[in-house]
C-alpha cells in the first residue's frame, strides 16, 4: 500500500545493520566448524560477535537519501543479507548464490551511462554526476520476481523520469531500451543459460517509463548497491517482474518501436513485454496467484500476489483498453 | 558377505539416504534453510528422489558388468523405497506449501500444468512398486510378474526428469546432469542384453 502523504523512513533509521543481518546465518559464515559447535554450546551469538566483529560484513558507501511520499509503508523489510544473497543475475550464474561469489569483477568505475537513438542530441553521462543529478531518495518498494518469489527492499535513487527528462527525447520516441553492461571475461558465467544472447536488454514504453515510480536506482539500505544487485546503476520498475527491472545499465536508448528484451527473445509465450504482475496470467509452467516471501520460514512465506504487485492506483491506467491476458 | 559387513553396511546406507530428510528438520528447526526455505525444500526432496532413483537404475547394470558387486542387489528395495519416501515428500510439499490442500486447485493444476502431470505421474507410478515391495507381495505376485510389474520404474524415472525440464526457466541446463545419467542408465540396460545374448554362456569345466 502507498500512503502519499505520510512521512517515509529515512536511510538512518531503517533497521539497523546489526539487527538486519540474520544471527544465524551470520554464526555459521564467521566461524568454522569446531568453533560453531562450540559457541553454539557456550550461548552461541554473544561469543560469535566478540571473535567477529559485524562491521566486517558490510559493503557499499553510505549515501546522502531523503525522504520519498512514493515509499511502500507497512510491510517486513527483507533483510541486507538475503537482497544480496540471492540474485538472479545469469551473468554471473543461475544459482542465486552465485552473483554474490562472482560479481566482484564487474567494473564499476569509472562507468558512464550512454544516451542514444531519438534524442535532441546523444549524451554521455558520468556515474558521480548522475547520482547527484537528483536528490537521492528512499523507497521501499515490493519486488516480485517471475519464479514466484518476492522481496521487500529498500532502494535508493530516484524517478526515471527526472533523469528522461535530461536526455531530451524527440516526440518520435515512444519507447526506452536499456542495454545492461557485458563482458564475457568478466561475465564469464554468460554462457551457463542456453539460448541467451548477450548483453542484457531490457525495455519499457515511455508512458511507463516516466510514470514516477519507475526509479533509476543506485543503492539498497542506504548504501551504494553492490555488484550483484546491479551495481552502479540499474532500473526498478516495482509493479512488474523483476526481470524488467535491468542492472548495471550502460546505455539508454529513445527507439520508435518495441525493443527486443532478453527474456521475450528466449522464450516470448513465457515471458511478454509487459511482464506485469498478474496472478490471474500465467504464462509460465508455475502458477502466479501466490508467491513465497523471501528470508521467512516456511510455513510463514506464502502470500496472495496483487495485481500490479500492488501497485494499481498508480498504474493500472497505464493499460486501460488493453487485454491483459493478451499483452501479457 | 559376513553378516556383520552386511549389518554395517546396512546402517550406512540408511544413515546417508536420511540425510537429506535430517539436514532439512535441522534447517527448518534452526531456520538456515537458506533466504527461500519452501524453494530448498522442494529442490532437495525433488533431486534426491531422482539421485536415489539413478542409484537403483545402476545396481543391475553394475551386477551385470562386475558379478563381483551382485550383493548390491541387497540394498535396491531399500534405496528404492527411499526414492518413494523423498517422492511423497516432495509431493506433500505441493500440497502443503504451495496448494495449501486447496483440492480444487491440486486438481485444476494436475489438469493445467504439464510439469505437475508429469511429477504426478512419476509418483503415481512408484506407488505400486512401493506397494508390492514385501517378500509377501513378491511371493503371491510371482518373481516374473512382479519383475515386469517392477520395469515401472523406468517409466517413473522418465517422467520425474521430464517433470524437472519442464519447470526451469527456457534455456536453464540444470537438470542435464542428472538427465545425462538416468539416460545412460535406461540406455545400457538393452545393450548388455543384447551382448550376453550374442555371447554364448562360457561351457561349464
Amino acid at each position: 500500500m502507498l500512503i502519499g502523504n505520510r512521512p517515509s523512513i529515512p536511510s538512518s533509521q531503517i533497521t539497523p545493520k546489526d539487527q538486519y543481518l540474520n544471527r544465524r546465518r551470520f554464526l555459521r559464515g564467521t566461524l568454522a566448524g569446531a568453533a560453531a559447535v562450540g559457541a553454539a554450546a557456550l550461548g552461541g551469538e554473544r561469543l560469535a560477535q566478540i571473535i567477529s566483529p559485524r562491521t566486517s560484513v558490510l559493503a557499499g558507501t553510505r549515501l546522502q537519501t531523503v525522504k520519498s511520499p512514493l515509499t511502500t509503508t507497512g510491510e517486513q523489510l527483507t533483510s541486507y543479507e538475503d537482497i544480496t544473497h540471492y540474485n538472479n543475475f545469469y551473468e554471473f550464474g543461475v544459482d542465486k548464490s552465485d552473483p554474490a561469489k562472482n560479481a566482484g569483477g564487474l567494473p564499476t568505475r569509472p562507468w558512464t551511462l550512454q544516451v542514444e537513438g531519438l534524442v535532441k542530441s546523444p549524451k554521455t553521462f558520468d556515474i558521480d554526476a548522475l547520482m547527484k543529478l537528483r536528490p537521492l531518495e528512499d523507497r521501499v518498494y515490493r519486488h516480485r520476481c517471475v519464479e514466484a518469489w518476492s522481496m521487500v527492499i529498500p532502494w535508493v535513487g530516484y524517478s526515471l523520469s527526472e533523469f528522461i527528462k535530461q536526455c531530451e527525447p524527440l516526440s518520435t520516441a515512444k519507447y526506452v531500451q536499456f542495454i545492461s553492461y557485458y563482458d564475457r571475461h568478466v561475465e564469464k558465467w554468460a554462457d551457463e543459460v542456453a539460448g541467451i544472447e548477450w548483453p542484457y536488454s531490457e525495455g519499457l514504453r515511455m508512458d511507463e517509463a516516466m510514470n514516477p515510480l519507475t526509479l533509476l536506482t543506485f543503492g539498497i539500505y542506504g548504501q551504494t548497491l553492490p555488484n550483484q544487485n546491479g551495481a552502479p546503476v540499474r532500473i526498478v520498475v516495482p509493479w512488474k517482474y523483476g526481470y524488467k527491472s535491468a542492472k548495471s545499465i550502460v546505455r539508454v536508448r529513445f527507439v520508435k518501436d518495441e525493443p527486443h528484451t532478453t527474456w521475450n527473445d528466449q522464450a516470448p509465450s513465457a515471458y511478454g513485454f509487459y511482464s506485469n504482475v498478474n496472478p490471474n496470467v500465467d504464462t509460465v509452467p508455475w502458477s502466479q496467484a501466490t508467491e513465497r516471501r523471501i528470508g521467512l520460514p516456511f510455513w510463514q512465506q506464502r502470500r496472495t500476489t496483487l495485481l500490479f504487485n500492488g501497485y494499481g492506483q498508480e498504474v493500472a491506467n497505464l493499460y486501460k483498453g488493453m487485454d491483459l491476458r493478451k499483452d501479457y | 558377505m559376513k553378516r556383520s559387513t552386511l549389518v554395517a553396511l546396512k546402517v550406512l546406507v540408511w544413515l546417508a539416504c536420511l540425510a537429506p530428510f535430517l539436514w532439512l528438520v535441522w534447517g527448518a528447526a534452526t531456520n538456515t534453510l537458506g533466504p527461500d526455505p519452501t524453494a530448498t525444500i522442494t529442490f532437495t526432496t525433488g533431486l534426491t528422489t531422482l539421485r536415489l532413483l539413478a542409484i537403483v537404475l545402476a545396481i543391475t547394470p553394475v551386477r551385470k558388468l562386475i558379478p563381483k558387486l551382485a550383493w548390491m542387489i541387497r540394498f535396491r528395495r531399500l534405496l528404492g523405497l527411499f526414492a518413494f519416501f523423498y517422492a511423497t515428500l516432495h509431493l506433500m510439499t505441493w500440497v502443503t506449501l504451495y496448494a495449501g490442500f486447496d483440492v480444487n486447485r491440486m486438481a485444476s493444476d494436475v489438469v493445467k500444468r504439464r510439469y505437475i502431470t508429469a511429477g504426478m505421474a512419476a509418483w503415481l507410478l512408484m506407488l505400486p512398486l512401493a506397494a508390492t515391495s514385501t517378500n509377501w507381495a513378491i511371493r503371491k505376485l510371482g518373481g516374473k510378474r512382479w519383475n515386469w510389474l517392477h520395469k515401472l520404474i523406468y517409466a517413473a524415472a522418465v517422467c520425474g526428469v521430464v517433470h524437472y525440464w519442464w519447470q526451469v526457466k527456457t534455456g536453464v541446463m540444470t537438470p542435464l546432469t542428472i538427465t545425462i545419467i538416468i539416460g545412460i542408465l535406461l540406455l545400457v540396460r538393452p545393450v548388455l542384453s543384447l551382448a550376453q545374448r550374442r555371447r554364448p554362456k562360457p561351457a561349464a569345466a
